[in-house]
């Protein structure tokens, strides 16, 4: 009843063509999500097509003012990574408050973006430095992609093969740490481009996922300071709310972590 | 002391095989043909049990039996019992609905359960049990405790009117009532006691095994006190008479309390692998445990503290509304009476006291004891009112507890207990020392001008435990003695088996309860063995809990040990031609004093076994057993100080200092105390911060895994800095008042006086999470 055929693919080519063969498949990258959903009896896949031995998958590459970091690479790789922290190290401090140890050595980037959940951290980061999701089919930019509560652009079948980052001016993350599950229960990432663009992201506030905060990203464009967010209103409405956190107060942490995040982005 | 006696800081001998995964915990055991059980629970909070079809689940692969609620009755299993009998106020009994160990027509908890699959496998199991139709008619749920005593609220059990369970009192109402007449002052406080899920690593299990040529059961069980068990078993639940039934509880990873319960699971496997004719093993998961694990605390308090004009205390009253879930489990009835109000004199002076405790039916699993049991919502109320005072009355805090402590001893509370001994400044002097209590206002001022809300809290709990004298209880309602049972075995070679009545679950006996052997014998610990968790080894004990073990049932090994020496002494005399009066124990021989005669004690051992020259008359064999029963409950006390900061941004708590002076009389192993109060102390900040079980209003748990309820976490806690002060117990000789439950008895107030100190508001709720700080710092 509850029986799932595992295969571990070698190419991505392999594995789309297994998918093919599958009535109900899944792909499996660190599993962080998908296997205790199965545990719980919440998803019974027919097949489970391993993506994390596909060596294409695998790394992180700096070419001039393009990070890209292939989706197979775990949370653990990229917070090691010495090209992360040299092009974007807003993103390796990201990494680094990700879940817990367990979680960093078996997660991927490719399969959190996936997921698509409202309280990951790598959909803030996407979002706000303007990055390309690369596909075996397409390259998809980051505000085409996350398409609201685990929903995304990607198509039956498709994998996502890397992210590639255009490295910023600036830029610097903070989140408040859910107190049970270590998800965002807000975090905002904060951008400067090159070009001298401001773009803000936060995830685990809206109730559609991941956002961009234009009140925010307007006040940083004016004056890029901690205190130019002072003044702006963020509204509750359309904001998540539970146990942990009211939508005021998840508004509030909008402002709060963006604050501190322009402070670390310096 | 010697390097392994009394005080030693002793290496857990057990730890070698914990840490090395070779501990044999229930589930690790595999028994010849065994089977599996998975329960079928309630996704209801009430509802009626209208059938349940198991047609198609039967003709699935690997089903053994679908076993139902109406089956267990109609065999006669006996219904749930509590063993601890409470009278209102009016002189009635209290009012207990039914809990049958499978519901038969009635479910009142989300998870209880309704039917069992027995299978080959337990994912067989599972998967018959998703094909069992449940028909469920659902009835209006009520979850929260005040609502459940309006009228017009949904209503559990036809014996229980109103969902009260009982409505009791203690105290001197006349007087209280007349020191509130002529107070100078009176402060007021209301309190919430959030409720609980206990979390021990370990979920429950059950492993239960019918030879029905012998007609005999033996089950493997995560219990604290198996002899209990196999008491409530064979008394009330109709398994097997006592001879024809074994407990035995392995290793047990973490109870807190929730292991003390005798719970369906157990009866349901017993039974069942009679029915079937095979074992069937039960092992919970962690929702399971979420679901089923009796809950703690959940209490709503008003209370209101009466003053003189030299800021003493003049009375204390306490109106408590105490949420008992949907059953009376165990030993729920006496957690909010008396394990809770007779310890609201806390560490002061007060003349008149008077409590009333509600005890009431709501649609949640049931609350029992969990680490504290009683004494943290005594504790954290009188502690929270003591701060509110010195607010209120603009007085420094440490100050006005000092002004209202007891300081003489013995001290009569009007509230039952009477402390033996304990120097309550000591513990204050001593925290406020470590913490640099004089200095605060100075940190405080910086921290302030770098933007940072600083607070200081203090808490001063008093406990009651070392459960306690049997006559006592007794008279208060309680259904069992609460004495420990001991028996020393000496083998013909010389090494030591100490049988005990105690179950260790993280406590350490194996390795503190030889301390106690080494210490009179002088013998090495590695020759000595701790027998526990076998109703057919051990004789008879009451188990572990209430911090009772080291007081209790170390004392009765000591009487046992007594015994032995004694005669040990007698036979050592006869073989040095000595009197036994001149007989002294120095190093594992026997001496005779102020010579060099002596006799190695594995020398003394084999003479007791070979018999050829034992004095006249004297049986051979060296073994003695001892009962012990308290002569007074033991208090262990003390001060805990907590100076953190707030961050008025987030609300968030972080920890500068936490410093804890406890008063546990004598220490067996210090290393191993300090272990016990960390995790006290961490079980105790997990409430006041982070740790809720949540119910919505139509009683669905939304707390049921870790990715909703908060545990606390290494990187939640600070480093705790921890001291003793001393005054011996003098009920035992030993001078042992227990450590188990303090940290989680004192620590919750020291952390919510602190950050309503440092957020210069009174009024902040359990858990004390960061919005609801935020919320606080910025309410109008």
């Amino acid at each position: 009843m509850y029986q799932t055929i595992y295969h571990r693919a070698s190419t991505v080519d392999e594995a789309i063509s297994l998918f093919g063969k599958s009535s109900e498949a899944k792909f499996l990258a660190g599993g962080q999500t998908l296997l205790p959903v199965m545990k719980q009896r919440l998803a019974s896949p027919s097949d489970l097509i391993d993506l994390g031995k596909i060596k294409e998958l695998q790394g992180v590459e700096l070419s001039g003012d393009v990070l890209t970091i292939k989706a197979g690479t775990t949370y653990f790789d990229i917070m090691q990574s010495a090209d992360v922290k040299k092009a974007i190290p807003a993103i390796a401090y990201l990494t680094s408050v990700l879940g817990d140890p367990a979680v960093r050595y078996r997660g991927t980037i490719g399969g959190s973006i996936a997921n698509n959940d409202p309280a990951a951290d790598y959909p803030a980061a996407l979002l706000a430095l303007g990055a390309t999701v690369k596909t075996n089919k397409r390259s998809i930019a980051a505000e085409n992609f996350f398409q609201g509560l685990f929903t995304t652009a990607l198509e039956d079948g498709e994998i996502i093969t890397a992210v590639s980052f255009p490295v910023p001016a600036k830029a610097g993350y903070e989140k408040m740490r859910h107190p049970a599950s270590r998800f965002a229960l807000t975090g905002v990432f904060v951008a400067q481009t090159k070009s001298g663009e401001v773009r803000v992201a936060a995830t685990g506030a809206s109730q559609s996922g991941v956002m961009r905060v234009p009140a925010i990203e307007a006040a940083l464009k004016a004056n890029w300071s901690p205190a130019a967010i002072d003044s702006v209103s963020i509204s509750a409405s359309n904001l998540l709310a539970d146990i942990h956190g009211t939508a005021e107060y998840r508004a509030n942490l909008i402002k709060v972590m963006a604050q501190r995040a322009v402070t670390a982005a310096g | 002391m010697g390097v392994e006696g009394i005080g030693a800081r002793v290496v857990r001998k057990e730890d070698k095989r914990f840490i090395t995964g070779k501990g044999r915990y229930v589930d690790d055991i595999k028994l010849q043909g065994m089977t599996h059980a998975h329960f079928i629970r309630s996704p209801h909070a009430h509802a009626k049990v209208k059938g349940i079809d198991s047609s198609a689940a039967l003709k699935m692969p690997g089903v053994v039996a679908v076993l139902t609620g109406q089956q267990i009755v109609d065999d006669k299993v006996g219904n749930l019992i509590c063993g601890w009998a409470i009278t209102s106020k009016d002189g009635s009994p209290m009012k207990m609905g039914a809990w049958p160990a499978m519901a038969p027509e009635t479910v009142r908890f989300v998870g209880q359960a309704v039917a069992v699959v027995i299978a080959e496998s337990k994912n067989l199991a599972r998967d018959a049990a998703e094909a069992v139709v449940v028909n469920y008619e659902e009835l209006p749920a009520v979850a929260d405790v005040q609502a459940a005593i309006k009228s017009g609220a949904p209503q559990l059990h036809p014996e229980a009117p109103g969902n009260q369970v009982y409505d009791w009192v203690i105290g001197d109402e006349g007087a209280t009532d007349a020191a509130f007449a002529k107070a100078a002052n009176v402060v007021k406080l209301d309190v919430t006691n959030n409720r609980l899920a206990p979390n021990a690593m370990e979920p429950r299990a059950a492993i239960a095994d019918y030879d029905s040529a012998e007609e005999h059961f033996t089950l493997y069980t995560t219990s604290q006190n198996p002899h209990v068990a196999r008491l409530v078993l064979s008394a009330f639940y109709n398994i097997a008479p006592e001879h024809k039934l074994r407990v035995i509880a392995p290793d047990v990873g973490g109870g807190f309390g929730s292991k003390i319960f005798i719970y369906p699971e157990e009866m349901v496997a017993l039974w069942a692998s009679k029915k079937v004719g095979r074992p069937v093993k039960w092992t919970g998961d962690r929702t399971e445990a979420f679901l089923t694990d009796a809950h703690g605390r959940d209490h709503v308090t008003h209370a209101e503290m009466a003053f003189d004009a030299n800021n003493k205390i003049t009375g204390l009253k306490v109106k408590t509304y105490a949420n008992f879930g949907a059953y009376m489990s165990l030993f729920s009835s006496s957690v909010p009476t008396y394990l809770y109000a007779t310890l609201l004199s806390g560490q002061y002076n007060i003349p008149a006291i008077h409590a009333e405790v509600v005890g009431v039916y709501t649609n949640t699993t049931p609350v029992d004891a969990y680490r504290g049991a009683g004494r943290p919502e005594a504790s954290y109320l009188i502690e929270r009112l003591m701060e509110t005072a010195a607010r209120q009355l603009k007085v420094d805090p440490a100050a006005l507890r000092r002004t209202n402590f007891i300081t003489q001893f013995p001290h009569q509370t009007p509230v039952i207990m009477a402390y033996d001994t304990g120097d309550f400044n000591a513990s204050l002097d001593a925290a406020m020392k470590a913490i640099d209590y004089a200095g605060f206002a100075g940190r405080k001022a910086k921290a302030k001008a770098d933007g940072k809300l600083r607070g200081i809290g203090v808490s001063c709990y008093i406990e009651a435990c070392g459960i306690a004298p049997s006559k006592a209880v007794g008279s208060l309602g309680a259904g069992v003695g609460l004495w420990e049972s001991a028996e020393v075995r000496v083998n013909p070679v010389g090494t030591i088996e100490i049988l005990t009545g105690s179950h260790s679950h993280g406590q350490g006996h194996e390795t503190t309860f030889c301390q106690l052997v080494a210490e009179r014998l002088g013998v090495p610990i590695s020759q000595v063995s701790i027998v526990h968790g076998d109703t057919d080894k051990v004789q008879f004990g009451m188990g572990t809990y209430g911090s009772r073990s080291a007081a209790v049932g170390l004392t009765a090994i000591l009487k046992a040990m007594e015994k032995m020496e004694s005669k040990a002494k007698k036979i050592a005399a006869h073989a040095l031609e000595a009197s036994e009066g001149d007989i002294v124990i120095e190093n594992g021989e026997f001496k005779v004093a102020g010579t060099d005669k002596a006799i190695a004690f594995p020398m003394v051992a084999l003479a007791a076994y070979t018999a050829h020259n034992l004095p006249d008359g004297m049986e051979p064999g060296l073994k003695e057993s001892a009962f012990y029963d308290p002569t007074n409950f033991t208090f262990p006390a003390g001060t805990y100080i907590c100076e953190l900061e707030v961050d008025s941004g987030t609300g968030k708590t972080s920890f500068v200092n936490f410093v804890a002076a406890d008063d546990f009389g004598r220490l067996i192993n210090p290393m191993i105390v300090e272990g016990q109060v960390h995790g006290g102390l961490a079980q105790g900040i997990g409430q006041a911060l982070l740790e809720h079980a949540i119910y919505d209003a139509n009683g669905q748990p939304v707390t049921a895994s870790f990715m909703d309820y908060a545990m606390p976490r290494a990187d939640d806690l600070p480093s705790f800095n921890l001291s003793h002060t001393t005054t011996l117990c003098p009920g035992n000789p030993l001078g042992i008042k227990g450590c188990g439950e303090a940290g989680a008895i004192g620590a919750s107030a020291a952390v919510i006086n602190a950050i309503t100190d440092a957020i210069g508001k009174n009024n902040l709720e359990m858990p004390a999470t960061p919005d609801r700080v935020w919320r606080t710092i910025h309410a109008a």
